[in-house]
């Protein structure tokens, strides 16, 4: 449980520092005319970018989760590392394309010129769309050797882990999809530009969370 | 880039009140009615699980007197008991209740910040109380695991509702976890970026500070859970070895190898310890307010609560191996969590130690919520003492598996946050209803409550001395328990019928009280808090009429020396207070008066 016990640690170390640092001196039982004036926003930020924050911090405890239960599974006697398929490795390109493609978008939307975000938006969705797709085939390629989910548990947590970064993937797809009818609608500029800078850090932590898991499972 | 903040955007937003009854009761985004929904189906199948109790009870205390109860359909109650008091009835309705209704409105906010999340996530745990209750008519049953649900006894062969009883119950978890995540976005959100102007931290009353910290732990906890609920159903259907183990059944051997089952034990209780303090710190923050309100004194050391909190939040991942020395663990390993466990004990004992340091020389009304409150004190420094026992590895060891650890998690889980809930529901029922609950019929049903749940818990920790085993159907002859333990169980369950007989009571005074109660003047407890102070009681959609509030002072000037009333809410200026009185801790008063007797 050492993986997810450091990742508290930093969350919780966080959250308190966080908190020391707003709250310690506060004596609330005196009338404070500075304190009459707080906005009731903790942070310069809109709640959408909290809400997301908050949900990769649950998603990343997950998959911590997976981390730590896969390393102990590992020390189990019928564990034997299984050979990964090499479209694994054009798929992280994918995946790392269709990142840069948001970053890129990210920045055209600050300029607010849609028919460049459109095509920033579609050039990330499709790579993301091909990245699904080899994971698929990856999974095709297993069942074709014979290497079934219950074959082993290296093969076990292999479907297991990418189905369940895939489904993270096909969420953050369908808030893309709503992204690209509101930049064909013409939609507020601002609400795009959110849209757009909130799926960018999503699409960053799905990639950074992939290259752990590959990591982790091609170094076992 | 600088953002304007909710409270200053407020004049820009557009408030349409839903019109037609299906946006207004059913598919509403309102917190109130979405707090009023969990609530309802938390309580429905709290009930249920209650009902399981007492067939339980009916079991131990005259056993092989029920055609209706046999080892199956006994393990079957026990699980779907557990499970539903912990997760479905309590974790709900501190959380989505509670939460839901008084985040907002504690905070000086007009609603979640999410609402259609909001909306979402009350359906989906709607729909996950469906597909568990939906497990009592598969083939096979409810699993009849224990609401640990321990692999590989849960989905063996033989166990009641290994098949599909199983499953529906690992899907339900899942999709109460997807519920509560949508939900916990939300708390989370508004607590830190939809206070009105002049709410710092620091003046949010000790319920939100309880409330948003357990929120966190129930969005860092949950996913072991789920993570351990994907990996059981698949070693269910489609016979991986997460944590199956070979292992040989009714002679045949079966198609698992070295699954393992501790794997299981420590992501359950990465999840089930924290989940202990996501029922107990919203029940800690309430409480705090109860008391503070109907003993018209301030909370004492407001700071070192917050304090408290956060640390029991921390610390509350770093104990959960306490709940496995009898898994044959590394002693060493067992040291460690016991010293974690005892550490924890500290800042829990701090809040103790305030709660009755606020009672001392207030001025007491003992009210029914104060008295639930009161109680809650009693049962709570009860549990906690006995959890110190068993936080040890050599005292846990001999009574793991006695009633004795019965007792001490129903006294310090099940009783003191249930007398939490009793105390908040009839503190803020004349807020939610705008109706008063009948006085005489509450102290009944305090008093009923209060005395029925010793009398069933307290002889339960004698039956642990004696070692008498928890989770049996029937003891058998067992030579080494005296008759007396058998009559003792008898008269536990003749309690536990009264006790739960009694609870009526409180349903007869709500329902009673909506329909032909005496209307609630407005603030009828004197409290400071925003809840109290909104245009409408009960607060209407939007909370707040036209203007939002404006904070001024922390949520417990109670009984400020030189003032006329005994309390100044939140909203009054500074300004507005005699100079030299204005906050509630005036220069050594209580001092000065004790000098002068």
């Amino acid at each position: 449980m050492t993986i997810t016990l450091i990742f508290l640690a930093f969350v919780m170390a966080t959250l308190i520092f966080w908190l020391l640092k707003q709250t310690l001196n506060t004596q609330p039982w005196v009338s404070d005319a500075e304190a009459d004036a707080v906005s009731g926003m903790s942070l310069n930020t809109n709640p959408q970018t909290i809400g997301l924050t908050t949900f990769l911090a649950v998603a990343t405890s997950m998959f911590a989760l997976f981390a730590s239960a896969y390393t102990l599974r590992m020390t189990m006697p019928d564990w034997s590392p299984m050979n990964e398929p090499m479209v694994l490795w054009a798929n992280t390109g994918f995946l790392i394309l269709a990142s840069i493609s948001y970053q890129w978008t990210s920045s055209i939307a600050l300029k607010s010129n849609t028919q460049k975000i459109k095509l920033g938006l579609i050039t990330a969705g499709l790579f993301s769309i091909f990245f699904l797709i080899g994971q698929l085939s990856a999974w095709q390629q297993l069942i074709e050797k014979g290497m079934y989910i219950s074959s082993n548990p290296s093969i076990a947590f292999f479907y297991v882990l990418t189905a369940m970064h895939g489904l993270h993937l096909l969420g953050g797809l369908y808030v893309w999809a709503r992204s690209i009818i509101r930049v064909s609608r013409d939609a507020d500029a601002e609400a795009i530009r959110l849209s757009v800078e909130l799926c960018t850090v999503y699409w960053h932590f799905l990639l950074l969370v992939w290259a752990l898991l590959f990591s982790l499972m091609i170094s076992t | 880039m600088a953002f304007v903040a909710y409270a200053d955007r407020d004049h820009e937003q557009e408030h349409h009140d839903p019109q037609t009854f299906l946006t207004k009761y059913v598919w509403s985004q309102d917190h109130k009615v979405i707090a009023i929904q969990y609530g309802g189906i938390a309580i429905l199948v709290g009930l249920i699980a209650l009902g399981l109790s007492i067939l339980m009870r009916l079991q131990l205390g005259f056993p092989n007197s029920f055609a209706l109860i046999n080892p199956e359909s006994y393990y079957q109650f026990v699980t779907m008991h557990g499970m539903i008091m912990v997760v479905y009835l309590l974790t709900a309705l501190f959380l989505g209740g509670f939460g839901n209704y008084l985040i907002p409105l504690m905070c000086g906010a007009r609603d979640m910040v999410f609402p259609f999340l909001n909306m979402l996530s009350v359906w989906f745990y709607f729909l996950s109380v469906i597909i568990l209750l939906a497990s009592f008519f598969v083939p096979g049953g409810t699993t009849g695991a224990g609401w640990t649900l321990y692999p590989p006894q849960s989905i063996s062969g033989g166990t009641p509702g290994s098949g599909m009883g199983i499953i529906l119950m690992l899907v339900s978890l899942a999709v109460f976890i997807v519920a509560a995540t949508m939900g916990g976005l939300n708390y989370v959100t508004t607590v830190l970026q939809a206070r009105c102007k002049g709410m710092t931290l620091m003046r949010m009353p000790l319920s939100i500070w309880g409330i948003f910290m357990a929120t966190v732990l129930a969005l860092l906890a949950f996913p072991a859970l789920l993570v351990s609920a994907i990996m059981m159903i698949l070693d269910t259907t489609i016979k991986t070895s997460f944590f199956m183990p070979a292992m040989i059944s009714a002679g045949e051997q079966l198609s698992y190898n070295d699954g393992s089952p501790i794997l299981f034990q420590h992501l359950f209780w990465f999840f089930g310890h924290p989940e202990v303090y996501i029922v107990a710190l919203p029940a800690f923050g309430l409480v705090s307010d109860v008391l503070a309100t109907h003993a018209r004194k301030n909370i004492f050391g407001y700071r070192m609560m917050v304090w408290a909190i956060l640390a029991i939040g921390g610390l509350s991942f770093i104990v959960w191996a306490h709940h496995m020395y009898v898994s044959g663990m590394n002693p060493y390993f067992g040291f460690f969590f016991a010293t974690t466990t005892l550490i924890i004990a500290v800042p829990t004992a701090l809040k103790v130690y305030n709660w009755v340091l606020t009672l001392w020389q207030g001025n007491i009304h003992l009210r029914v919520p104060m008295l639930f409150a009161i109680a809650f004190i009693f049962t709570f420094i009860h549990g906690g003492l006995t959890g110190i026992f068993l936080g040890n590895v050599v005292i846990d060891l001999p009574l793991s598996d006695t009633y004795f650890v019965v007792a001490h998690f129903h006294m310090v889980m099940g009783v003191s946050p249930v007398l939490v809930v009793f105390a908040s529901l009839y503190h803020w029922f004349p807020l939610m209803s705008g109706k008063m609950f009948n006085e005489t019929l509450g102290k009944w049903h305090f008093w009923l409550t209060f005395l029925g749940a010793y009398s069933v818990y307290l002889p339960m920790h004698y039956l642990g001395f004696q070692g008498v085993p928890r989770r049996y159907f029937s003891m058998g002859t067992t030579d080494f328990l005296p008759e007396s333990a058998q009559m003792l169980n008898a008269s536990i369950t003749v309690s536990a019928i009264i006790l739960a007989a009694a609870q009526s009571l409180f349903f007869i005074n709500i329902f009673m009280s909506l329909w032909k109660g005496k209307k609630a003047e407005k603030n009828c407890w004197g409290a400071t808090s925003l809840e109290w102070l909104t245009p409408d009681q009960p607060p209407k959609h939007g909370n707040w009429g036209h203007n939002l509030p404006e904070v001024h002072r922390w949520a417990y000037d109670y009984s400020v020396p030189g003032q006329d009333q005994d309390y100044t809410p939140q909203t009054v200026p500074a300004s507005e207070v005699p100079v030299g009185r204005e906050h509630g801790v005036s220069t050594g008063f209580a001092f000065e008066e004790v000098e002068k007797k």
